[in-house]
């Protein structure tokens, strides 16, 4: 026989709000593991800070520069402290002539020695090249604008004017001599960004290739030996499995050394001559980069000079920044960069 | 180099010349370990033989030296020759991707090429062998194997998604179309549908069963009911330990299965090891 249960004896209702909903777990981490986290933490924020330091202070001493020359700072090009005319665009321009030289020379080699050591080299060749390519990041800069100076730069005068010679039709192979003297002028072709361009791409050329590299020996085995199955050449495999593969990596190692190369300092100082002209040709003699030009400038300058070489560093400081971020943006969510599987 | 793909179709649009494939005295190593040893195997044509046994006695390493794709690993060697309708592919005088074209392979874990679409992914084949096809004959090409794979109906509405977009199961008909696209003679199948849910792994079958009149096909496979459904000839290999692998008994699938003629071979099927 059932009973039925009178409406207050039976169970209650469940509460609507304490439906199916996760419950909170509390984490109970050990206390090494606390510990560890918050060392961690800490060191993490600390560079943080140490960035956004370096930045805070660059800007503060900037300001008595802009106050004095406001936007004209940007786009004056003479630098004459007697004439208390300073302006970085030529600088900038300058900057960005030698970084594009270099990275122009650079690319092309870093990319192709990638790809060599990763897929072609033998086991031995690889482990040799290898360490070849990082002993050449291991030289100071100043041996490589030594280098530049009295090694390259008479020889690289020849290839010059050659360029000019026969692609001088392009403004930017352009000097301003006659190429077809017969004693053509060489001093119009030393000390200039392409020389400069030389000596950087030696620098920045290791990193460039071991990025490429690193990422190209992780394309996944499972697509390469399908494009080997369908029947492909080694060569048709790496176009069509590796490079697209490492295509951020390929960018981002790009873009990484044209912030080092943005930023090289006494191989640039080194080499050129100080020209203050606005022009991009950098076969000619004469040009400016802003790291050679607070190097070169830093021992005479007056206060007002020193805020003006400090601004310029400060824009140095946010463009390679901007770069940098960029370049780490583009290889974290390409599948190189990301975990794949 | 350019080929037009072969006249030699019948009448449903679909080319039917399977090849056979004969392995005489094939033994491998990898460095000074030996894995095989002497196998000798025939594979008729437009039949699909099927290689099973526990793991680790060389199945698949015995499939991979059916289309040179053993070589690739640094320390393998091999002895012995893989004659396909008569020619050994080990030849000098061959070209390892047009071998490697003739006889195509599906591997266990599927892999298209996640940059390309899907449509891409299907003539992929063609670009990688320098085979060039008209733009008309190319969208025939991708319906066809497509079609041929079970894959139609259910991207031909999306072919311009990339490869990466599917189910494991619709990524592994995709390389299956892939594969087909370039119309080999021989397809090598290494345990396709270990990696795919009981319904895929139906699809794969029911593609195999379908494409078996044109190609021939050779499939490893750990899973002895598959064997039993899809295959007309079985081998059964082992290696007893440490001792490289060799096949034990070779033949009908119905006589494997139903008459083996040596113990072990009755102990595997049987479910007693392996």
């Amino acid at each position: 026989m059932t009973i039925l249960l009178e409406p207050e004896q039976q169970s209650p209702a469940p509460h609507p709000e304490v439906l199916d909903n996760p419950r909170w777990i509390d984490p109970a981490l050990p206390g090494v593991d606390r510990a560890f986290h918050g060392v961690a933490r800490s060191i993490g924020i600390a560079v943080l800070v140490i960035m956004g330091a370096i930045g805070v202070f660059l800007g503060w001493q900037s300001i008595p520069t802009f106050q004095r020359y406001g936007f004209g700072f940007f786009t004056e090009s003479q630098w004459q402290p007697e004439n208390d005319t300073l302006g970085i665009s030529s600088v900038l321009l300058g900057t960005f002539t030698v970084a594009v030289v270099a990275l122009s020379i650079a690319f092309p080699l870093a990319f192709t020695t990638a790809v060599y050591i990763s897929e072609y080299a033998t086991p031995r060749i690889k482990s040799a090249l290898v360490s070849l390519i990082d002993l050449m990041a291991a030289i100071p800069s100043i041996v490589w604008g030594l280098w530049g100076f009295f090694l390259i730069q008479p020889k690289a005068i020849h290839v010059a004017h050659w360029m000019h010679t026969h692609l001088g039709f392009l403004p930017f192979f352009q000097v301003d001599t006659d190429p077809n003297a017969s004693s053509w002028a060489q001093s119009r072709y030393a000390a200039s960004a392409f020389i400069a361009g030389i000596a950087v791409a030696m620098m920045v050329l290791p990193m460039a290739a071991a990025v490429m590299r690193q990422v190209f020996s992780q394309a996944p085995m499972g697509e390469r030996e399908a494009a080997l199955a369908l029947g492909s050449t080694k060569w048709g495999m790496v176009r069509t499995v590796v490079l697209p593969f490492g295509r951020g990596g390929i960018i981002g190692g790009t873009m990484l050394s044209m912030g080092r190369a943005l930023g090289e300092t006494i191989a640039v100082v080194l080499i050129i001559s100080p020209s203050f002209d606005i022009k991009f040709r950098p076969l000619e003699v004469g040009t400016e980069s802003v790291s050679a030009l607070i190097a070169g400038r830093f021992g005479e300058a007056t206060s007002a000079q020193l805020s003006a070489l400090l601004t310029a560093g400060f824009v140095l400081f946010i463009i390679t920044l901007i770069i940098n971020t960029l370049a780490a943006m583009i290889v974290a969510r390409s599948r190189s960069g990301a975990d794949t599987d | 180099m350019t080929a037009t793909l072969d006249p030699a179709v019948d009448s449903s649009g679909l080319s039917s010349r399977g090849g056979t494939l004969e392995a005489q005295e094939i033994s491998a190593w990898f460095g000074t370990n030996k894995v095989l040893e002497r196998v000798s195997l025939s594979m008729p044509a437009n039949t699909v033989t099927a290689l099973i046994g526990p793991s680790g006695c060389g199945k698949s390493t015995f499939l991979r030296i059916l289309n040179r794709m053993h070589e690739l690993v640094v320390s393998a060697q091999l002895n012995g020759k893989v004659l396909l309708d008569g020619d050994d592919i080990y030849d000098s005088g061959h070209r390892i991707t047009e071998t490697r074209k003739r006889i195509g392979m599906v591997f266990q874990k599927p892999n298209p090429f996640p940059a390309m679409s899907l449509a891409d992914n299907v003539t992929a084949g063609l670009k990688l062998t320098g085979m060039k096809v008209s733009r008309s004959e190319k969208e025939a090409l991708i319906e066809r194997s497509l079609t041929r794979a079970g894959l139609w109906n259910e991207v031909k509405d999306r072919l311009k998604e990339p490869g990466g977009a599917l189910s494991g199961g619709q990524q592994q008909r995709l390389c299956i179309a892939r594969s087909l696209a370039v119309e080999p003679e021989v397809l090598l199948m290494d345990e396709p549908c270990s990696a795919l849910d009981p319904t895929s792994t139906r699809r794969v079958e029911e593609t195999i069963h379908e494409i078996k009149d044109q190609v021939t096909i050779v499939i490893v496979t750990h899973n002895m009911q598959q064997a039993a459904r899809v295959s007309q000839q079985c081998a059964f290999f082992l290696a007893e330990q440490g001792t490289p692998g060799v096949i034990v008994e070779a033949g009908d699938t119905e006589q494997i299965f139903g008459d083996p003629q040596d113990p072990r071979t009755e102990d595997y099927v049987n479910g007693r090891f392996g």
